[in-house]
Formats: C-alpha cells, structure tokens, sequence
C-alpha cells in the first residue's frame, strides 16, 4: 500500500470518477470539525504496531482489561429517580426486576445545592429532576428493600456529595452492611460544576479539601467506593468539540490527583478508585476514538506525569451516557435510534458501564415503558449484535487508529495551555475552559440555524405533529408531602444532639481534620441535609460563577 | 435611536446555561441589546432587575421542570413592580401540554426544544412594534 | 396626556425615588434627542450636584465588576445608597450589545436603596456612551448619595470617565490587558486611586511595585494611594473595605479643600462644549445648505479631483 500506491488511486480511480459523480460536499468533517480524508491507510497512522497495543496492558488503548465484554458485560445502568424517596424506590425495583445490573440515582436540584425541600430556595424545584432527600429518613425510604451488599450504587452527586455518602454508609450501616462491602460511585466532580453544570454551592479551594478528604477516608474505611466520577458528560452536553471533552474531563483529573497528593495522600493508594464519565454522541467512530485517546492519554498522565506504580492507577475505568442533548422533541421515537447509535458507540469504545436515554426525554423525564426500551437498546446490543464477542473490534481500523491519534495530539494542547495557565483551578477562574466550550457550542448551533449540521426532524424532513402524550408528570403537591415529613423527622430527633453534632462540623471544617466522620454523625441523628451544608457555607462561602457568555 | 433591550435569565436552582447563552449572544447578533443575569436568580431578582434595566422584554431558560411554578411567579412580580407592560417568553425542558397554562398566566410564548433562533428573532420583532411610546 | 403632563410625571417619579421611572427616565434621555429632553433636564438641574461620583476603571478582566460588587456592600453597610452605571461596548458590527456585569450585582437587586443599570456604548469612543452623562443627573436628582460609574479603560482613548467621576479608581490584575502599555500611554495619569487586583495571583508583587514606581513620580497631590485586593468570589474580606475607606477619604478631602468644585467646574465646562458641539453638529448636517455639500455627487468629484477638497471646505464655512 503506502502513499505512492494511494496517489495512484487518486490520480487513476477517485478524481476521474468524482469528475463524473460529484462528493455531497467539498470538504467532510467529524461533528468535532476534524478533517475526515477521502481515505485511510496504513501510512495515515504513525507507529501504527506500538500504538496498538494490547488490551489490558499500558497504555489501555485497547481496553482496560484482557477480556473486556467476554469476561462480563459492561453494568447496564440507568439514571432514574424523582419526586419523592418511595416513589424513586418503586422505580429502582423495577429496573432491577428487568434485569439492570447496577443503582443510578438522580437528585433533586435542591438537594444537590444543599437545600432542604421547606427552603424558599426550593420553590418550583422539588422532585423535578431527581429525588427529594432531606434527611437520612427519605435515604432510608429509597433504600428499602434493595441490600446494598448486593447492589452497587451510583450517586450523581457533587457538592453534597459528602453527605449523600454519609447517608448511604448509614443506611448500610442499620441493614446491617459493613461498610467495607459497599460498592458504588459518588460523581464527587466539582470542578465541571464550575465549568458546565452549574451545582456547586463553595468556592474551588474548600470544595477540593472536602473532595480529598473523601477519597482519604474512603481508601481507608469504605475500599470498594469510586470516589470520584471525573466527566466530561457536561462539558460535552455544555455544546464541548469531542476533543475539549477529552482535555478538559482529564485536566480535571490531573487537579484531583494533583491536590491529593499535596495533602499527602500516596497516589496508588487512591488513584485505582478514580473512574471517569464520557459522553456517548452522534458521530459514532469519532466516539470510539475519543475512548481510546482518552485511555491511552490517562495511562501515560498517571505514569508519568503522577509516577503510579500500580497497575490499577493507571486504567481509565468509565461510565457511558448517551448524550442528552442530541435528543429531539420533534418526532422523539427517533431518538431511540440515536440512543441505539450512541450505545453502540460506547460499547464499542469499551465502556465499563452504561446509562441509555429514553425517548421522551427533551420533554420530560420517561416513562416505564420508554426507560424499559432505553434498557432494551442495552440488552440487544449485548445479547444479539455479536459486538461484545469481541475485543476492541475496531482497533487496527486505519481511520480508528488515525483518528485516536488526532484526538490525543490535539487534546496535548489544551493540557499544556491549561498547565501554562496555573492549572484548571486557575484556568476556570480566568474563563479560559467555558470561553472554547462557549466558542463550540455557539458554532455548533449556528451550524444546525445554517443547515450546515442537519438535524432530522428539526431542520429537515420535519411533518406536522401532536405533541406527545403521556409524558411523565412530577406531583407538584410532592413539596408539601415533603414538608410535613421534614417537620415530623425535626420534632421527632434529638435536636441538641444535632446542634453539638452541627458545632463540632463547624470546629472540623476549620480545622485540617476528615469531615467525613462528623458528618456521618450528623447524618445520623437525623441533621438535615441544608443544615450540614450551611454549616460550611458559613465557613466556606459560596461560589459566584465567572461569567464568560 | 431607540434600541429594545432584552433581559435573559434563568430562574431556580437549574444551572444549565447553553441555552440562555446562545439565545443571548445570538440575539445580540441581531442588534438588540441584552442583559444576562446568569444562573440561579429568583423570579423577584429578575423582576427588579428587568425594570431597573427597563427592559421590552425578559426571556426566561429553564429545564429542571419548574417553569409552571417559576414563570408565572415572575410574571406576578413583574405585576408587583407596575412593570405589566414587559413581555415575558420563555424556552427550555417545556412540554407542550403545558403552553396554554404558562399562557392563561402571562407568559406570551414558549419556545421549546429546536426552536430556530429566527422565530425568537421574527416574535420581538413583531411585538416591538406593537408596544407603546416608552414614555407613558 | 400631553407631553409635559408627561415629563412632570417622569420628573415626580424620579424625584420620589420611584424605581420604575427612573429606569424609564434613563431609557428617555438614552434614546431622546437633545431637543426631546430638554426640558425634563431643565427641570432635574436643581435637584443634581449632591450625589459624589466613583469611577471605577481598568482592563477587561481586571475584577471591576466584582470589585463594584464588593463596593456596594461596603457603602451600604454605612448607610449610603448606591446606583450603578455599568457600561460596556456595543458591537461596531451588529450595533446590539451583550451587558453581563450585571450579573456579578445580582445578589444586591432586591435592596430598595441600590440601583443599577446597564448601558452600551453605542458606538462611542471614550469608554461611556453619549448619554452617560444625562443618565448620571437622573440618578443624582433621584437622591443616590453614592454613584458608580464601570466602564473599560485600557488606552488613551477611553478616557472619558475622568470628565466626571470625582474619583477615578483604576484597577489592574496581574496577566490581564498591557498594563505596561497602558502607563507608557499616559493613562496612568488619570486616576485618583489605584488597585492591584487578584493579589494572590503570580506577579500580582511585581505588578503591584511596578504601578507603585510609577505613581511616585506623580505629580498629582496628594499622591494616589496604590492598593491590594482580591475581589475574587470568596465572601471573605477582600480587602475592598479599605479601598472604600480612600474612596471616601479622597472625597472628603477634595471637598474640605475646594478640589471638587475646581473639578465639578471643569466638568460643567467640558460637557457645555460636547453638548453645544453636538447641538451644532446636528443643526449643521440638517441645514439645506450644508446638506448640498454632503452628496455623494460632491465626494465623487473631489475623489476625481474634479473639486478641490479646501475649496469645498471654505463653501461649507460661508454657508453657516
């Protein structure tokens, strides 16, 4: 083959024939905006033997372990959860009756910005986009029923994080489970909040002492605990190229890791517990590439960058969810394509587990017969499309193995301008990371006003339509339920324990003391969540967001 | 030289900004003048501050499904402040089931999810020629 | 109602603090002319002169908005009241205009004593807008005691703040804008006080000594004090405090020593020539007999040199 074998295509077969049969387009991209060639061969990828790899091995290109999905599929796990505690519990024993293998809960907005449901703050919010927890009460109630030695639990949590964890250690802790046998991931992510979420409620310095104290008592007392979800979902989601997804999900990993190991945690002692989040989008082999540069970047970071000697330090273990935002309303049963499209994406990328979205959700959260589809789509892809027979099985593909490598080169350069800059800390603080991320994002919606990016459905082969019925509906009374039984719980507990509970809480946040510990206590003798996180409030303040539009 | 002037903001706890900022920066592109009062105002913060900035219109973004509950709250302040004279559209996670609610309470459109920014634009063009002088 | 009902409410309304009007007394001299609104100044005149102007400048990045924030509270928990003049430039391009250093006041919307208000540019130089100035007396009249003026300043040509501020606070952040081209430019001469900003930064000292070098060849009396903040989003004490204290120092000085009605009357001075300049102006470009000179016939014959640029020039200047 070789470039004199493809010039003589060029020259011989492709311009001839295009002179006859035109291209759709000049120039092709991936929705990333990098450059797809007309073809792609052997010459395309440098080292293309060494890069490779094997899976299971430094670098992880081609996969964290030796038998991927021939070992065990990657854990189907959907985010689910809203309105109130039981009714949340109701949707998880379903799931799990339909053959989800892992917990996902998804929180209310209050109670990932440490407000409890009576707070003025919560208005309009309770229950909406998650579930209602005010106290280890409503945790109980989500949790009845379902062992947590038997199931492993993800909690898209952040700034609260620290108490939702406490919470979930005691509820183990009254079923009778050690806490040494819990397993789960709390997404413990501040620093994309700053970048793209926007549900941090303290400033960068106490939040990342609040972040390492978790993964320091965590390595200690709660072992099988991933500490951290480092993602890129949002930043993506926040309108990121795939590129920017990659850089800036693992310039925020280096931070973590970074600041751990300056408070003095050994780096193999927590960085096995790290995991990550990736967006799953539309343009599925540049997907697939992103998963492997991403992999293949963080080995070389933990080895060299951080010197991890354990092997398990340096394997990018992640979560998949398919990207909401490629969602439409218009003629949403499309949407179970994209998903389908976006999942096998995932699992092709080498996914450790999986969050397929429904297809009513650009309107509303779904419904059981939508979220069981969603699931479906996860099922067949495992058990009919014979894709998780095999190992990384576009691995040695010129365009795949080129692609990795454009994505990692390009990715090098955000890294590097992000360490000239002080670090992400400083580079949030100076709106470096949301400027790109506002840049693409405008560009990509102008592409979609211009019909330069089609959407179908919405700015071609649209049709009139209904609008979807049955959409599920939150009980806007739910506040009031929750209310009621905030102040029963209140009247009910020991409210001077709480208050010498709450005063020590103040005394260790000033302190260079692991919160952790007084926090389960508080957690314990029923301390609302707002009144944990008001607690250092007063001692942390709150952050206001640097504005870049 | 008379210019409209835009508020957009974004009411609750909902931290999604994508929307609003590109509805902003697009709408700035057009020519008007806007105001972005970020994330996590409540509806009196945006009422008080559309009719300091005196405001044709305020443009709310949200997706954490608490418009029916947030929208026409800033609607009854914006009544409170004597400022009923200020449109009010909305965009975000809205279900069209909830459109006719949101309208019978003041909220003079919604536009949902792939709306093109030219219906936000052609919607305040329309309606700013049909508000009166700024003097009364 | 007629006109003038209409004026005398606007006028009431502002004079009895009334929020709405004096929002919508803004937005009228903001998109009035000057013949429009004459006579609601007229009527304001009397009610302006007490209220003591800050002028908060620097580059694009520098922390004013932030700085502004922190400076709200500061007056506030002394009893003043504050208003906000928060001006940013209007695209040359698309003439709209994205006003965000609202956002960073937010939290000080609901105090009925603080007021603030956004305005573009609108394609003039000099850092504020042509109405600023109009904009300034409505909230004077309305009884603000403390008036802050935000606004970009990195060159020579933004400048304008110091044709009414009565203190010009100028603020730098290390990293940000030229802050060396900026003193080799001269503006260094404009401000009252100086402000390093973001002092935890790296070369926040080195940038703090600099514009301290600077200053002291100053022949400014007295010499500007150079400070250290850091506004940054942490509530904790940011050092603002004391930058209120030699805001207030600066006025109270001026004022016991008769500096401020020196500068006040440069101000009226400069502002009579801008406004008679663009009375004149704008009757001369509307008058039948100079219109004539102005049509592209006439430039394309003095482009071909079929005219005589000068000569046209002197027709102009017989014709008023």
């Amino acid at each position: 083959m070789g470039e004199s074998g493809y010039k003589n295509w060029q020259e011989k077969t492709l311009i001839p024939y295009i002179k006859k049969n035109p291209t759709r387009k000049e120039k092709f991209k991936t929705s990333s905006y990098l450059d797809v060639k007309d073809l792609y061969i052997d010459s395309d990828v440098e080292n293309y033997e060494q890069n490779l790899g094997y899976p299971g091995q430094y670098p992880f290109t081609r996969g964290p372990y030796p038998t991927m999905y021939r070992g065990q599929f990657w854990t189907m796990r959907q985010y689910a959860g809203f309105g109130t505690a039981k009714e949340s519990n109701e949707r998880y024993k379903y799931l799990l009756r339909q053959g989800q293998t892992g917990l996902s809960v998804a929180f209310d907005l209050p109670t990932q910005i440490g407000y409890d449901s009576d707070s003025p703050m919560s208005e309009g919010e309770v229950g909406k986009v998650g579930v209602a927890i005010d106290t280890i009460d409503d945790m109980e109630t989500l949790f009845r029923d379902i062992p947590l030695d038997k199931v492993s639990t993800s909690m898209t949590i952040n700034a609260t994080a620290f108490i939702l964890l406490a919470m979930y250690i005691v509820v183990g802790k009254k079923q009778g489970v050690d806490k040494k046998l819990l397993r789960g991931t709390i997404q413990n992510d501040i620093l994309k909040e700053y970048i793209a979420r926007g549900t941090y409620i303290y400033p960068p310095k106490p939040s990342m002492r609040i972040i390492t104290d978790i993964f320091d008592y965590c390595a200690k007392e709660v072992p099988k605990w991933n500490t951290i979800s480092i993602s890129g979902y949002h930043i993506r989601e926040a309108g990121s190229t795939a590129v920017q997804e990659v850089a800036f999900t693992l310039a925020d990993g280096i931070e973590y890791v970074k600041s751990a190991i300056e408070k003095g945690l050994n780096v193999d002692e927590f960085a096995g517990r790290l995991s990550f989040f990736f967006n799953a989008h539309n343009d599925i082999l540049e997907e697939v590439a992103k998963f492997r540069a991403a992999r293949r970047m963080w080995a070389k970071i933990m080895k060299e960058r951080f010197k991890a000697k354990n092997e398990k330090s340096l394997m990018l273990r992640f979560h998949t969810q398919t990207g909401g935002s490629t969602l439409t309303a218009q003629q949403p049963e499309n949407n179970i394509i994209r998903v389908t499209l976006q999942a096998l994406a995932a699992v092709l990328g080498g996914t450790q587990s999986l969050h397929t979205n429904s297809m009513d959700e650009a309107l509303a959260l779904p419904t059981e017969k939508s979220v069981r589809i969603a699931l479906r789509t996860q099922q067949i892809i495992a058990y009919e499309s014979g894709v998780a027979n095999v190992v990384d099985p576009l691995g040695g593909s010129y365009y795949i193995e080129s692609l990795t490598d454009t994505i990692e080169k390009k990715a090098w350069e955000y890294i590097n301008k992000i360490d000239e800059l002080g670090g992400m800390v400083a580079a949030i603080e100076q709106g470096f990371v949301q400027k790109e991320i506002q840049e693409s994002a405008y560009q990509y919606q102008m592409d979609i006003e211009n019909k330069e990016r089609i959407i179908v459905g919405v700015n071609s082969f649209q049709i009139e339509e209904e609008p979807p019925k049955d959409l599920l509906k939150v009980d806007p009374t739910l506040r009031g339920e929750q209310i009621k039984n905030l102040q029963r719980v209140k009247s009910q507990r020991d409210n001077s324990k709480v208050l010498n509970n709450l005063k020590l809480l103040k005394e260790v946040a000033q302190s260079n003391e692991n919160i952790m510990p007084v926090v389960i206590e508080c957690v314990e003798n029923y301390a609302t969540l707002q009144e944990i996180a008001d607690t250092l409030r007063q001692e942390f303040g709150e952050y206001k967001e640097s504005v870049v539009i | 030289m008379q210019k409209v002037r835009i508020l957009i903001a974004k009411p609750g706890l909902d931290g999604h900004d994508r929307g609003a900022k590109f509805v902003a920066r697009a709408l700035q592109e057009k020519g008007y003048e806007v105001i972005y009062t970020g994330i996590r105002q409540t509806p009196l913060q945006i009422a008080l501050a559309a009719v300091q900035e005196d405001v044709d219109f305020v443009g709310l973004s949200l997706l954490s499904g608490a418009h029916n509950e947030l929208f026409p709250k800033v609607v009854e302040e914006l009544h409170n402040a004597g400022a009923d004279d200020i449109i009010v559209f909305g965009g975000g996670v809205i279900p069209q089931s909830d459109i006719e609610f949101l309208k019978s309470k003041g909220i003079k459109a919604i536009f949902g999810p792939g709306t093109s920014i030219k219906t936000i634009v052609d919607f305040i063009e329309n309606e700013s020629k049909s508000r009166n002088s700024k003097i009364s | 109602m007629s006109q003038s009902q209409e004026i005398q409410k606007l006028v009431d309304g502002v004079l009895n603090k009334k929020t709405r009007y004096i929002a919508k007394a803004i937005s009228f001299v903001e998109n009035s002319d000057y013949k429009t609104k004459k006579s609601f100044l007229k009527t304001i005149f009397s009610y302006t002169g007490k209220a003591k102007v800050v002028g908060i400048t620097g580059s694009p990045g520098a922390g004013k908005s932030t700085i502004t924030d922190k400076l709200i509270k500061a007056f506030r928990d002394d009893n003043k009241s504050v208003a906000v003049l928060a001006i940013d430039p209007s695209s040359p391009f698309t003439k709209g205009a994205l006003l965000g250093d609202r956002i960073r006041m937010q939290n000080h919307t609901t105090d009925p004593f603080v007021y603030v208000r956004s305005m573009a540019s609108r394609g003039a130089l000099g850092g504020l807008s042509e109405t600023t100035k109009d904009a300034l007396k409505v909230l004077d009249a309305a009884g603000f005691d403390i008036i802050i003026i935000e606004t970009v300043g990195v060159g020579q040509n933004e400048i304008d703040i110091v044709k009414i501020a009565d203190c010009v606070v100028l603020v730098f952040a290390p990293g940000f804008g030229d802050e060396i081209q900026a003193m080799k430019a001269g503006v260094m001469e404009i401000a009252d006080i100086y402000v390093v900003n973001k002092a935890d930064r790296d070369f926040s000292q080195k940038l703090f000594k600099e514009i301290s070098d600077i200053v002291n060849l100053s022949q400014k009396q007295p010499k500007p004090p150079v400070l250290k903040t850091i506004a940054t989003n942490t509530f904790k004490e940011s050092a603002v405090e004391s930058l209120k204290k030699e805001i207030v120092n600066y006025l109270d000085h001026i004022e016991t020593s008769s500096h401020l009605a020196k500068k006040r009357q440069l101000f009226i001075e400069s502002e009579l020539i801008d406004t008679i300049t663009k009375i004149m102006i704008d009757k001369l470009l509307s008058d039948q007999n100079v219109k004539s000179f102005f049509d592209n016939k006439t430039i394309a014959q003095i482009y071909n040199k079929e005219l005589n640029f000068y000569t046209i020039i002197d027709k102009i200047v017989e014709a008023i």
